[in-house]
């Protein structure tokens, strides 16, 4: 299914023009590359897939500044790396699992997480990390790459338990790739072949240091030779590539054909346009004519004209589409912001019961609370 | 911060904050000993998160302050290698809650390669670490937990809470020809500012500060936990008259406990502020070794007014979890009226 993009062309990044094995469907602009075949889906799932990615794109400015208001903490932008994640969550099956990192608000979304839930730990409730039943998602990993061998050994639970059609999606960064349980994870993935897709974010960089620091092989989808396991590189600005690598790698983590493997590791090549978080300043570290040769190829625009093209999408319904994200968001960061908690929460679910000796310490607090008031606790602690 | 080397010229001091203490004591190490390096991630071109080793890469370059592979295991097993040929690695943990990884490297190795080799290797490195809750991060990036170290033999620890005391502690540590926990109270990285002398100079790893004399009950305290504790403790001595003795400990590992209990027999009641989890916390240690040394001093129950025993929670609750004036304020007269 590999691709041959236009190789030499100018304006194109580095990282994507020099692999001729890079899985392309769209070009740039967002034409269909000659001998690249479209996945196969409806047009209405085309159309989800746009708005589901539109709605990243607003989702992210909304809370990039909802942050600047103060109305929200620290923040993980994800400018550039939605086409991708939008993608690969809309090619899992309702049964698959999702392994998601601090930044991958839009992937969980589009595997069932509630709107306004993705914004209230960003306001300091954990509350919002609850998981509906129905909803087969993992809370989000901050410590990077733990999440990896947790994916395999949840993978592996299912297949020893004949549970053959569910699979484990994981995402991780390329940061992520240098850690010990990234390479532990792999191995063990290969070992015990199980159904898991792993999907390395490849966004060039891991705060301020480059892909390049992070390993000295020349991609990140080699490594998966080293475990015995599939490697695939994908354009990861290109949501009908991405759809196409990463629906083909969980069919095949279901239902491997004779002499497949299940796992596969894949590396989404994109680009963070943005800060890491809205505490981090790009500029110190990073040239901005790199952010915009990447710029040039944004999923957003890609997919847009793509479904004008096909004539699946016109100004009215742009519109229409743009209305109602627009809407969604404000209500649902109106939702997040009426979540109300209590500092008896500090005390709940670390045991299925709380311990004698924690029930004493929340009830000090509130003895406390109640002699003096909660005004007293909120003083800055400098 | 200025550059620190334009800085250098001139006056004897310059009024700094934590952090900027600490990228001084960087600076005035690096320069005098080239066998200092700075490795960690982020630590290089953008100067840390927190800006710590802000500047040091334009003065000393890539080799000498080294953006390294995210990876907190490599990172120390790396500087434990380092230090066997001579360097002096200053390795930097990103937050404390990020250390677990590199956990078996420091507790396996470096604090064991001196025992384990009978004096022959030895592992002279400063492992620096942000620490600490209160200013609104996310999950695992508020973490205290010292105890973990203080907990290993072989290892110091140490934690300042002033500017003055962040450059000299630094300067000790770097010097200790042992490994050395630094772990940086992030909440007061900016809190105030401070005159430090630009010039060298060690606060040592072997003394407690007495940060305010008392006579009614001596509380025992560290790093951020000491500014809450000197303002309740200013407080009741307003309100109430109790006058309180305020030790900061500032090497939690190990510890000054003559000055401990020096202060216990004067005061015959103690209280112990910290805002790691109460079970297991080093007040606990800090408690015993006063029954231990000076029991027919004491007067009252020993108090320890410290985190709760669960996961640090998100923001909008941490006011709650963390150890602020008015409960020490309320637990030092629990103590004294008892
Ligand atoms: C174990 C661990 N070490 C350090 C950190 C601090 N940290 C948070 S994000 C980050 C960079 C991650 O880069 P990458 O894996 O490429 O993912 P990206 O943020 O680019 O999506 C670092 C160092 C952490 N969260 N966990």
């Amino acid at each position: 299914m590999n691709m041959k993009n236009e190789a030499g062309s100018k304006d194109v990044p580095a990282a994507v023009r020099e692999d001729s094995d890079l899985v392309q469907v769209l070009d740039a602009e967002g034409n269909v590359l000659p001998q690249a075949s479209v996945p196969d889906i409806s047009d209405r799932q085309l159309l989800e897939l746009y708005e589901t990615i539109k709605f990243a794109r607003h989702f992210d400015q909304r809370a990039i500044s909802f942050q600047r208001q103060g109305r929200l903490a620290t923040y993980a932008p994800m400018t550039g790396q939605e086409g991708s994640q939008v993608a690969t969550s809309l090619a899992l099956a309702e049964q698959d699992w999702l392994f998601p990192t601090y930044r991958e608000h839009a992937a969980k979304y589009a595997h069932g997480m509630d709107l306004a839930s993705l914004f209230e730990p960003l306001r300091g409730y954990r509350e919002g990390y609850a998981i509906p039943d129905d909803v087969n998602v993992m809370p989000e990993y901050i410590p990077i790459a733990t999440q990896v061998p947790q994916a395999m050994g949840m993978a592996w639970g299912h297949k020893l338990q004949g549970k053959t059609d569910t699979a484990v999606l994981c995402h991780l960064g390329d940061g992520a790739t240098s850690e010990g349980d990234f390479h532990e994870g792999l191995n063990f993935a290969g070992v015990f072949d199980v159904p898991a897709v792993f999907v390395c974010n490849n966004n060039q960089w891991a705060i301020s240091v480059p892909r390049e620091r992070q390993t000295a092989s020349e991609t990140i989808a080699e490594k998966a030779q080293a475990y015995g396991i599939d490697g695939v590189r994908v354009d990861g600005l290109d949501p009908l590539a991405v759809y196409k690598v990463a629906s083909a790698a969980l069919e095949k983590a279901r239902n491997p054909g004779p002499g497949e493997l299940r796992p596969t590791l894949i590396e989404s090549v994109q680009y963070r346009f943005g800060a890491h978080t809205t505490a981090d300043d790009p500029s110190v570290y990073r040239d901005e004519s790199e952010e915009e040769a990447w710029r040039d190829r944004d999923p957003v625009d890609r997919i847009e004209t793509y479904l004008y093209n096909e004539g699946i999408l016109d100004s009215d319904l742009e519109s229409e589409i743009q209305d109602s994200i627009e809407q969604e968001v404000s209500e649902a960061i109106e939702t997040a912001e009426q979540t109300e908690t209590s500092p008896d929460n500090i005390v709940e679910h670390v045991y299925e019961d709380v311990p004698a000796r924690l029930e004493e310490q929340r009830d000090e607090l509130n003895r406390l609370r109640e002699k003096y008031d909660d005004g007293a606790f909120s003083e800055v602690l400098e | 911060m200025s550059s620190t080397a334009s800085t250098q010229t001139g006056q004897n001091a310059q009024r700094l904050t934590l952090v900027e203490a600490i990228q001084d004591g960087l600076y005035t190490e690096m320069s005098q000993d080239d066998s200092v390096v700075v490795l960690g991630e982020d630590v290089g071109k953008n100067g840390g998160v927190f800006r710590a080793t802000d500047q040091l890469y334009e003065e000393f370059g890539e080799d000498r302050v080294i953006d390294t592979p995210l990876a907190e295991a490599g990172i120390i097993g790396a500087s434990i290698g380092l230090a066997q040929t001579g360097m002096k690695p200053v390795p930097e943990m990103q937050f404390m809650g990020f250390m677990y990884p590199a956990f078996d490297q420091i507790v396996s190795h470096a604090a064991r390669l001196r025992s384990r080799s009978q004096g022959q290797y030895s592992v002279p490195m400063v492992i620096r670490a942000p620490y600490g809750g209160g200013i609104r991060a996310p999950e695992h990036h508020s973490e205290s937990k010292e105890a973990f170290f203080v907990h290993e033999p072989g290892l110091k620890v140490v934690s300042p809470s002033t500017p003055y005391d962040a450059k000299g502690l630094l300067a000790a540590s770097i010097h200790d020809p042992d490994p050395v926990i630094f772990l940086e109270p992030k909440l007061i990285y900016r809190a105030f500012r401070e005159d430090v002398p630009t010039k060298p100079y060690e606060v040592s790893l072997s003394e407690a500060a007495v940060r305010r004399e008392g006579s009614d009950i001596s509380v025992y305290t560290w790093g951020a936990m000491t500014r809450p504790a000197l303002i309740a403790a200013e407080n009741l001595s307003q309100s109430h008259g109790i006058e309180v003795e305020v030790i900061d400990l500032r090497t939690l590992s190990p510890l000054d406990v003559a000055t401990i209990t020096d202060s216990f027999k004067k005061t015959g009641r103690a209280a112990i502020v910290h805002e790691a989890p109460k079970t297991g916390g080093l007040g606990a240690e800090i408690a015993t070794t006063i029954q231990e040394e000076a029991l027919v001093h004491q007067e009252a129950p020993i108090k320890r007014i410290a985190g709760f025993d669960a996961p640090m929670p998100l923001h909008s609750l941490e006011d709650y979890y963390l150890p602020q004036a008015v409960r020490i304020q309320d637990g030092i007269r629990e103590t004294v009226d008892f």
